[in-house]
């Protein structure tokens, strides 16, 4: 019994151990390698290096290992949430864990139907990455969502998925559906079709940007301020920046926080909307119901 | 010559991003319309106050969108636009 309690806070020491070595991991990369640059200036993801590729060189940027920190940092809170999970037993993280499994089930409940109930986990995973991403800038970290690579490859994956339940019934039904509600509206719908993933990606990263390049604005208007108030003072007290301590915080309850979140959830959201809104139900009904009369 | 023409390419790029950012009045009168609604609802009915609020954000970010379309317009014209521009009438001299 002793041995199994040491195992048991041995692998909790482990999973805790892996929500923060990523996030000490990359600030100190940040500290390292950043290059030092003259005063606050708005910059793009740093590329740490090219693997030289025969059709065109790929970049490791900094989003890309940012976003793969995120990914570790989710696993270990799901292990570390449902490590020890049993029958029963009320512990605070299992609640927690099922609290979080029952409201996403409820919110897929309610926006898909009942076809698209084991929806779940897909739509909790897009939450947790884009919320947790976004959530990264708390560190002074560069938030992987205010890249538009790795917002894109979320927005094609959800096309993917929503072209693949468009084409469930068939290929010519597919096809079919460009058609509706009149033939002549065919090349509005195949726009409309193309816009989706695009004018979702843009949704989200310009609004975590523009709170990024907000913030640096406000950082930048501040020091120039507080070097007018102060300038005249001899030596290093000139250079106190006075005014940006505590202000540019407030800014970032809402850009950070409120923002991420809330840019989260309408991924979420639009997410289940789109591919629920374009599955054919009642073609999909009639079909089933075909081929259970035929066998 | 060449201070011209880059003063000019600098410029223009401020003006267009300037110009871009008009597109904002769409997105504040919508969400604002939004709101104003949203509130009368919940005056009205204050028991489905959850429901009408999560409802306003989505519609809201819904409307936000043309916004930030002309944002990361500006935002590309500011920080991308005059190097691209700059080098690519390097490579023409």
């Amino acid at each position: 019994m002793q041995s199994d309690m040491k195992k048991f806070k041995l692998f909790d020491i482990l999973f805790i151990s892996m929500i923060i070595i990523p996030i000490v991991c990359l600030i100190l990369l940040r500290v390292l390698v950043y290059p030092v640059s003259e005063g606050i200036n708005v910059t793009g993801a740093l590329i740490y290096f090219t693997i030289p590729m025969p059709i065109q060189d790929f970049p490791v940027t900094e989003s890309q290992v940012n976003s793969l920190a995120v990914l570790v940092m989710l696993f270990g809170l799901c292990l570390y949430l449902t490590h020890g999970i049993r029958k029963n037993v009320n512990v605070k993280r299992t609640v927690l864990a099922e609290w979080i499994v029952e409201k996403v089930e409820g919110l897929v409940k309610d926006n898909m139907g009942e076809f698209f109930s084991t929806f779940g986990p897909f739509i909790a995973a897009v939450m947790g990455l884009s919320g947790f991403s976004s959530l990264l800038a708390l560190f002074g970290l560069y938030a992987p969502t205010s890249d538009i690579n790795i917002v894109g490859g979320w927005a094609i994956l959800v096309f993917f998925l929503i072209t693949y339940y468009k084409a469930i019934c068939g290929p010519v039904q597919y096809l079919k559906s460009f058609t509706e509600p009149v033939a002549l509206l065919t090349p509005i719908n195949l726009i409309s079709e193309i816009a989706t993933p695009i004018s979702m990606a843009f949704r989200h990263y310009g609004n975590v940007l523009s709170g990024s390049v907000i913030s640096v604005l406000l950082a930048a208007g501040l020091q120039g301020l507080s070097a007018m108030v102060l300038g005249w003072l001899p030596g290093f007290l000139g250079e106190i920046p006075l005014f940006r301590v505590g202000i540019p915080a407030v800014l970032s309850i809402y850009f950070d926080i409120f923002s991420g979140c809330l840019q989260a959830f309408i991924f979420a959201t639009l997410t289940m909307m789109y591919v629920s809104s374009g599955f054919p139900q009642d073609e999909y009904e009639k079909r089933r119901l075909k081929k259970a009369q035929k066998s | 010559m060449l201070e011209l023409a880059i003063g000019i390419i600098l410029g223009c790029c401020a003006l267009g991003a300037g110009m871009a950012m008009i597109a904002g009045i769409g997105p504040g009168i919508g969400e604002g319309n939004a709101v104003a609604k949203a509130c009368e609802a919940i005056g009205r009915q204050p028991e489905s106050k959850g429901a009408v609020t999560s409802t306003m954000l989505m519609g809201c970010a819904i409307a936000e969108t043309t916004g930030l379309y002309a944002l990361v317009i500006a935002i590309l014209l500011i920080f991308v636009a005059p190097g691209m521009l700059v080098n690519i009438l390097m490579s023409v001299i």
